[in-house]
């Protein structure tokens, strides 16, 4: 092959490249903005779910404040709080924490704890437990992650927050405590992580 | 013509369970019915789009830089795929998410492109991208119906993801204590789940074969 043929083959790659890069971004520019919206509305509809809307008026997906790495919180990096507030009132802060001990590796919390301590209600974003047998942490497979609501570090006291195997007071579910287990210890650190920091995030 | 494209895309030549192209996602996905749909109708568009370009360029493509070319394509679409579905169904995207990116990898989509897009006529090539795509559509949708309803006792559940919140009639649960087969719905249960449709299938092509020879046996004795 001569020297003519390889330049217009690469000629015809480098056609073939600007085309498709060029198709590619088109398309990224006109679902940018749908994909934004979509993706604030999913952490909407998992912020709500966690705060009926009515106990919060505030913009909640941009009130937000970065909290630094915190063994407490399971997390390496800063994450991010979000903040509800009723009439300029803190009302609860939501928190990314990780649970790091889970059965098949982190998995993903959100936490939501009132202003006065307590649990506003916990869900598990992302995790990969046991289909059938860990993931009855998600919402759709059992009721056992609302057992949560309203508890706060004065009930149960701190060295009851274990399961019923371990001694404490939370259901293990049959077939696996290990995610259980997780959970538990991840939502309690959180609380306490909101004891010692409450300040620095309202 | 049209007809052989039709019988080799959802049979005789079928990308899941002749061909065994496609696995990785095949048994990654077909936990239930929905999303094994909804992997199929995106690697179907895949197909189409990668198999129209490809035979529209076939009459100036250099064979040398062809390779590359189909995989740029195939890239491009898939990407413009996963974009659109991040922008329209966004909740399936959260479901079928790392599954998309890995159609690029589908080795069928550069089969086809390469077998046939690139030696056929631009109708015929987006027929066999449709009929191929079809087969693999059907395939895992079977498999995710049977995975569904062998290991949760429901079919078609979380179809609002895919059709929208009037969708959610559509799920069926025939046992509202059934306790869960969770084989099933492990990825072992997608390795037999394919293994029963292929033996199906191939049972099936057997029977077809012996009534065919029967029926010339006594063609063949009617007129001796």
């Amino acid at each position: 092959m001569n020297k003519k043929q390889i330049l217009i083959s690469g000629v015809f790659l480098w056609v073939f490249a600007v085309v498709g890069t060029s198709f590619v971004a088109v398309t990224e520019n006109t679902t940018r903005t749908k994909i934004k919206d979509n993706e604030r509305l999913v952490l909407l509809r998992n912020l709500n779910a966690l705060l009926p809307a009515e106990q919060l008026d505030n913009d909640i997906v941009n009130d937000t404040v970065a909290v630094p790495a915190s063994a407490l919180l399971g997390t390496q990096a800063d994450t991010i709080v979000y903040r509800a507030r009723l009439l300029g009132k803190p009302m609860a802060a939501i928190f990314n924490s990780i649970a790091p001990n889970g059965y098949s590796g982190k998995i993903h919390l959100l936490v939501g704890v009132f202003a006065d301590g307590s649990v506003a209600g916990v869900r598990a974003v992302k995790h990969s437990e046991t289909p059938g047998l860990g993931d009855a942490i998600e919402t759709q497979k059992s009721d056992w992650i609302f057992s949560f609501n309203d508890r706060s570090l004065s009930s149960p006291v701190p060295s009851n927050w274990l399961v019923k195997k371990d001694g404490g007071d939370f259901d293990q579910f049959t077939g696996a405590t290990i995610t259980p287990r997780a959970i538990v210890l991840a939502v309690k650190n959180t609380l306490l992580y909101y004891q010692q920091n409450a300040d620095s995030i309202f | 013509m049209n007809k052989e494209i039709t019988q080799n895309g959802l049979w005789t030549n079928n990308v899941a369970l002749v061909q065994l192209l496609g696995l990785c996602p095949l048994l990654a996905v077909t936990s239930t019915t929905i999303n094994g749909v909804g992997l199929g109708l995106a690697t179907m568009v895949t197909l189409i789009c990668s198999n129209t370009m490809v035979s529209l360029i076939r009459g100036f493509i250099r064979s040398e830089v062809r390779l590359p070319v189909f995989v740029l394509i195939i890239a491009c679409v898939v990407t413009v795929i996963e974009l659109l579905m991040k922008a329209f169904f966004y909740d399936l995207f959260l479901v079928l998410g790392i599954f998309i990116p890995l159609i690029v990898t589908n080795c069928a989509i550069i089969g086809r492109a390469e077998g046939f897009a690139s030696r056929n006529p631009v109708g015929a090539s987006a027929l066999d991208g449709f009929m191929m795509g079809l087969g693999f559509l059907g395939v895992l949708a079977l498999l995710g119906a049977m995975r569904e309803v062998i290991g949760s006792g429901t079919l078609l559940a979380n179809a609002d993801l895919m059709f929208g919140e009037s969708a959610k009639a559509l799920t069926i649960t025939f046992n509202e204590d059934y306790a869960g087969f969770l084989l099933a719905i492990l990825p072992p249960g997608a390795f037999f789940g394919l293994a029963i449709l292929i033996a199906a299938k191939n049972a099936m092509d057997i029977k077809i074969k012996n009534k065919i020879v029967l029926v010339d046996a006594t063609l063949e004795a009617k007129t001796a």
